[in-house]
């Protein structure tokens, strides 16, 4: 296997996990600042391209929080791979950026507060930082339903291999990334290799009880678009994932969910080194659909990130955009969910990613 | 004009119903139905597009399926393949002519 001998391989090994790219970061390329990811969105020549405008034409004043549901918890940046189209510009030199344990008894202590039904842990790899499995536990303790945000590849790592047997036990929904049921497609965007570890790990995951339609053991596939285009129709690529996954592999998925990339970080860098940048933003504005508007992520949930700061959803996260509640940004520390829940969301060009055609979030298509 | 091609011109499309505005709407009604999911999967008439596409030379349509295919679902691979469909039938059109050809080689011939 891969840690013969000792009991750890570096994650910058592509035995660790296939690698598509590196770090902006890791670059020290100017992109790698959200300040910069906002203006060159901002520096577009983009028609229809204000988002309050648009959503004032379709008659909605403004993004309104609905009662929060998902209480999504950031844990850092650290991963074994390095996708192309990666938001968060995760890798694994992303190693400072990692949830401490003060802050992950804080945002215990804060979900309890909360009437959230879901609590949505994200990376980076989650299962990279040595509170997940305590985030996990205790989120379980309050009764909450609990979402890991898996890259797969992580669970052929000896130190994971307990984990979808111990994800089973604890009733927890994984929600992996593939981004398509054949191998060209999803390689292109994750790494060479990564479509075949993939297979593995859903086996693994299936070994568990995962995918057979037990809801405490539910195991969701979300595939992004390997390209500058949107994400198809959810329901007609089920049924025919369903079928291709099961004839040529023998692997079995409760759900899949349809996201569109959205123009931050990597996949901002790849949009604009590829000159598809103008005419992806175009597609997203000619695409804005005021029917996707209700059903937005941002609306029915919180983005804790790393070091404690809240945000509106994980995208504003990225771009160091944080929730406004009383005219002050907010830490996990000093949550409240009543000022929270009157705070009006933060929005920026990159939204029309999330309000394309049948709308697009954490949780698939929102019409 | 520097060529009677343009990229730009795709989305113009609808303006085709500046001068008949009636038959544009019956035509884009009738094309919006035939790629509805029906029988055959959208992803599938997609596909066809894309050959049919390649057949009648259309950059437009090479454009518009393209994408669209990639939409759907569909990868490389499989659009590859459903080139090849086109480009099998254009060619075997022709090939299968080579009987008429036989034929009269055959009548004229000793």
């Amino acid at each position: 296997m891969f840690e013969t001998g000792s009991d750890f391989v570096a994650l910058s090994s592509l035995e660790a996990g296939p690698k598509r790219s590196t770090t902006l970061l890791s670059r020290r390329v100017p992109l790698a600042a959200p300040d910069a990811q906002l203006a060159l969105l901002d520096a577009l020549d983009l028609p229809g391209g204000d988002f309050e405008a648009r959503l004032a034409e379709a008659g909605i004043p403004g993004l309104s929080p609905k009662p929060l549901g998902f209480f999504q918890i950031n844990v850092g940046k650290l991963c074994n791979m390095t996708c192309r189209h990666c938001h968060v510009d995760a890798g694994p030199d992303r190693t400072d950026e990692q949830m401490d344990r003060a802050t992950a008894e804080a945002c215990v202590a804060a979900l309890a507060r909360t009437p959230a039904h879901t609590v949505d842990i994200t990376g980076g790899a989650p299962e990279l930082n040595p509170h997940f499995e305590y985030l996990v536990e205790e989120s379980v303790r309050l009764g909450r339903h609990v979402i890991d945000r898996c890259n797969l590849t992580i669970l052929l790592l000896p130190r994971f291999r307990h984990l979808p047997e111990w994800l089973a036990e604890r009733g927890v929904e994984v929600v992996c990334s593939l981004p398509h049921w054949r191998m060209r497609n999803t390689d292109a965007q994750r790494g060479d290799g990564t479509f075949e570890k993939s297979i593995a790990a859903l086996r693994l995951l299936n070994a568990a009880g995962y995918g057979r339609g037990d809801p405490a053991r539910r195991l969701t596939l979300v595939s992004n678009p390997a390209g500058a285009f949107l994400a198809g129709s959810q329901l007609a690529m089920e049924r025919e994932w369903r079928v291709g996954l099961e004839r040529e592999h023998g692997v079995h998925f409760d759900r899949l969910i349809c996201l569109n990339n959205m123009p931050i970080s990597r996949y901002l860098e790849w949009l604009e080194s590829t000159g598809n940048l103008a005419a992806y933003m175009e597609r997203l504005t000619a695409a804005f659909n005021p029917a996707a508007v209700d059903g937005l992520m941002c609306r029915d949930t919180l983005s804790i990130s790393w070091d404690g700061r809240i945000y509106d959803c994980d995208f504003n996260q990225m771009l160091a955009l944080p929730s406004v509640v009383e005219g002050r940004f907010v830490r996990v520390q000093d949550f409240d969910a009543a000022t929270f829940a009157a705070r009006r969301i933060v929005t920026a060009r990159h939204c029309f990613g999330c309000t394309a055609g049948a709308g697009s979030s954490c949780g698939g298509a929102t019409t | 004009m520097d060529t009677y091609y343009k990229p730009e011109d795709l989305p113009k499309f609808p303006q085709i119903a500046e001068g008949n505005d009636l038959l544009a709407k019956k035509f884009f009604e009738y094309y919006g139905a035939v790629f509805a999911e029906g029988a055959l999967t959208a992803r599938e008439k997609s596909l066809i597009a894309l050959a049919v596409a390649h057949a009648v030379q259309c950059p437009y349509c090479i454009d518009a399926y393209s994408n669209d295919c990639l939409e759907k679902g569909s990868d490389l691979e499989q659009m590859t393949e459903a080139v090849h469909v086109a480009c099998a039938i254009r060619g075997g059109a022709s090939l299968v002519h080579g009987v008429q050809m036989l034929g009269h080689v055959h009548k004229k011939g000793m």
